[in-house]
């Protein structure tokens, strides 16, 4: 099946011959292949997808990695050399520019059909929570959401009820469609070796979409993101309002060069946009450091971030429930010891 | 106008503010004696269906709660008509059904009952998949918005959604029929009046069973164990910055 994929270019062919007794071999012991379904925006490859490859070589079989939209041929060279990755497809279509599930997920299927992928891997980004669950049922599987680890190549580990479970699950579906959570799985990294071969894939059913994209508005930000920067300063409601979260936020989290996060309370009050939110309803981010500045520590904030190497609280309220999982807790008002904490950082640069 | 009737999913989940404990035999979350609500997403999606029946009330025709469940799910509907909606249909189980399942179950319920609206919450906080509405999608062949903060019904039957997306949000046109899950955002749902609380007592609640809708809802997923997350220490309280500052050195974390 991977022969009906290889290009029509003599040259690729000859290396695509030269490859494929090795593969054959492979597959007879090992009959896995997993397609990982990666992101890309403006000519790069997203963070978020990075991990996907990770967890992709930990089931055991080939990596095919697919990209698709209109610069997916330029993204896939950066690809290619990750390690992990044995081959790399495009889809070179401007349809898939918005990654609308209505004819993204056909288009998946009809590449995993023709690759006989066993496994289908995407991040549990919004990309993927709107994409993959589409594409489970039309190839009929259930699929697993927000995997945090691979046992073997049909048991994977999930957390449930806002992460204060942990389920082990056996999937007895054929094909394997998962989701998984960024910050359980490391990012890949550039291979040494000789990049994965690229192939335009010839699987694209062009299924109109009933949807159209209107617009978007993103929130710039210099500041790293959210999703997996290494340091995050987080605010809640202690902050009081908009004005005290953006004079004392900000300033704190270029001195540690931190991204800025926020409770559920504090977007839903107004002090924050709404994509800052941690928690089961926002993103889930598992930092070096994460600072909590003002926030009480809901078990649905908890489920956002307790995964952090190192937890820090700020509140004035002793018997907070943040203190409970900070591995380092100071019972002060926010207002005089956040200016403080940012001068003493600022000092010691 | 299209008219719209609209089908809005509704599951029993233990309270939100209910810390969930993993059972002795470890295969699953104590449910027995906790207390339980709706999904919250649900509530969400209940609102968000009044509101457009409010906005367009000729055009919204007939808002349907639908719940797959044990037979205790009857209270979640009851609470869904106490909102607003007109009646309520209960597949009853006392299985859990995964979201592949449930999907097959609410494609059969749109078909049955002509629905060509559906509202569903993005995620319930038991299981946290957030797969059901985009698996209906799916199956149906309609279009779908997820984690939608707005929803728009214009005078052509398109429906404008603004969703939640990473970094910030979208906007999309759906046409109809189409498939929309709610996120936090959408809007604030109302409380249930006592006076509508004794009027939905009297509105319909038709109980099927499962088997009755001819779908396949065998489970997929085995669940080999669950276990309570490894439990983290606080690491004690520092005096002041200076003290929180040389502790994060301590750790690594600066």
């Amino acid at each position: 099946m991977l022969l009906t994929r290889t290009a029509p270019s003599v040259l690729r062919a000859a290396a695509a011959a030269a490859t494929a007794g090795a593969r054959a071999h492979a597959r007879r012991f090992c009959p896995l292949s997993t397609l990982a379904v990666l992101e890309h925006k403006e000519g790069n490859l997203l963070p978020q997808s990075l991990p996907v490859i990770t967890a992709a070589t930990k089931l055991g079989g080939t990596v095919t990695a697919l990209l698709a939209g209109t610069d997916a041929a330029s993204v896939a060279a950066q690809v290619a050399k990750l390690n992990g990755v044995s081959e790399v497809l495009t889809v070179s279509n401007g349809a898939y520019d918005k990654s609308l599930a209505e004819n993204f997920a056909p288009m998946l299927q009809e590449n995993i059909k023709a690759g006989g992928f066993t496994h289908v891997v995407a991040a549990h980004s919004a990309f993927g929570k709107n994409i993959m669950p589409r594409l489970s049922a039309l190839l009929d599987v259930q699929q697993i959401s927000d995997v945090i680890e691979i046992h073997d190549d049909s048991t994977f580990v999930r957390p449930i009820y806002a992460g204060n479970a942990i389920a082990t699950v056996k999937s007895s579906d054929d094909i394997k469609v998962l989701t998984i959570r960024g910050t359980a799985f490391p990012a890949a990294a550039e291979g040494s070796g000789s990049a994965a071969a690229v192939q335009e894939s010839s699987a694209d059913p062009k299924v109109e979409s009933s949807t159209t994209w209107v617009s978007e508005n993103l929130a710039k930000s210099e500041r790293p993101d959210l999703g997996t920067a290494t340091r995050v300063v987080s605010g809640g409601r202690g902050l009081k309002d908009k004005d005290n979260f953006d004079k004392l936020m900000p300033p704190l989290a270029d001195a540690l060069g931190a991204a800025i996060g926020a409770s559920r309370a504090a977007v839903d009050s107004g002090f924050a946009d709404n994509s800052l939110q941690v928690g089961q309803t926002g993103k889930v981010v598992a930092p070096q450091l994460y600072l909590a500045v003002g926030i009480s520590g809901a078990i649905q904030h908890l489920a956002g971030m307790k995964d952090s190497k190192v937890i820090a609280a700020i509140n004035k309220d002793a018997d907070a429930p943040i203190f409970q999982v900070a591995d380092v807790g100071l019972v002060a008002d926010l207002f005089t010891a956040v200016p403080e904490l940012t001068e003493k950082l600022k000092s010691e640069k | 106008m299209t008219a719209l009737r609209i089908l809005v999913p509704v599951k029993r989940v233990i309270d939100y503010a209910v810390k969930p404990r993993v059972n002795a035999a470890q295969t699953g979350v104590e449910t027995a004696g906790v207390k339980m609500s709706m999904n919250p997403f649900d509530e969400l999606s209940i609102e968000e269906a009044i509101r457009l029946r409010e906005r367009h009330p000729t055009t919204v025709t007939d808002i349907l709660a639908f719940s797959a469940g044990p037979a205790k799910a009857q209270d979640t509907l009851r609470t869904a008509m106490a909102m607003g909606a007109d009646r309520a249909l209960l597949a009853e189980t006392d299985t859990e059904l995964e979201p592949l399942a449930v999907a097959k179950l609410l494609q059969r319920v749109v078909k049955d009952e002509d629905r060509n609206l559906v509202i569903l919450g993005k995620q319930s906080i038991d299981g946290d998949a957030g797969q059901t509405g985009q698996m209906l999608a799916g199956l149906l062949g309609w279009g779908q918005a997820t984690q939608a903060s707005a929803v728009v019904v214009g005078e052509g039957g398109r429906v404008t959604v603004t969703r939640e997306v990473d970094g910030g949000e979208e906007v999309l046109e759906l046409g109809l029929p189409a498939v929309v899950t709610a996120d936090l955002r959408l809007n604030e749902p109302r409380y249930a009046s006592l006076p509508n609380i004794m009027k939905a007592k009297k509105k319909p609640l038709v109980k099927r069973a499962v088997a009755d809708f001819g779908v396949e809802v065998g489970a997929r997923l085995q669940t080999v164990k669950v276990v309570e997350p490894a439990p983290r220490k606080g690491g004690g309280k520092v005096e002041d910055v200076g003290g929180l500052v040389a502790r994060l050195k301590e750790l690594g974390a600066l």
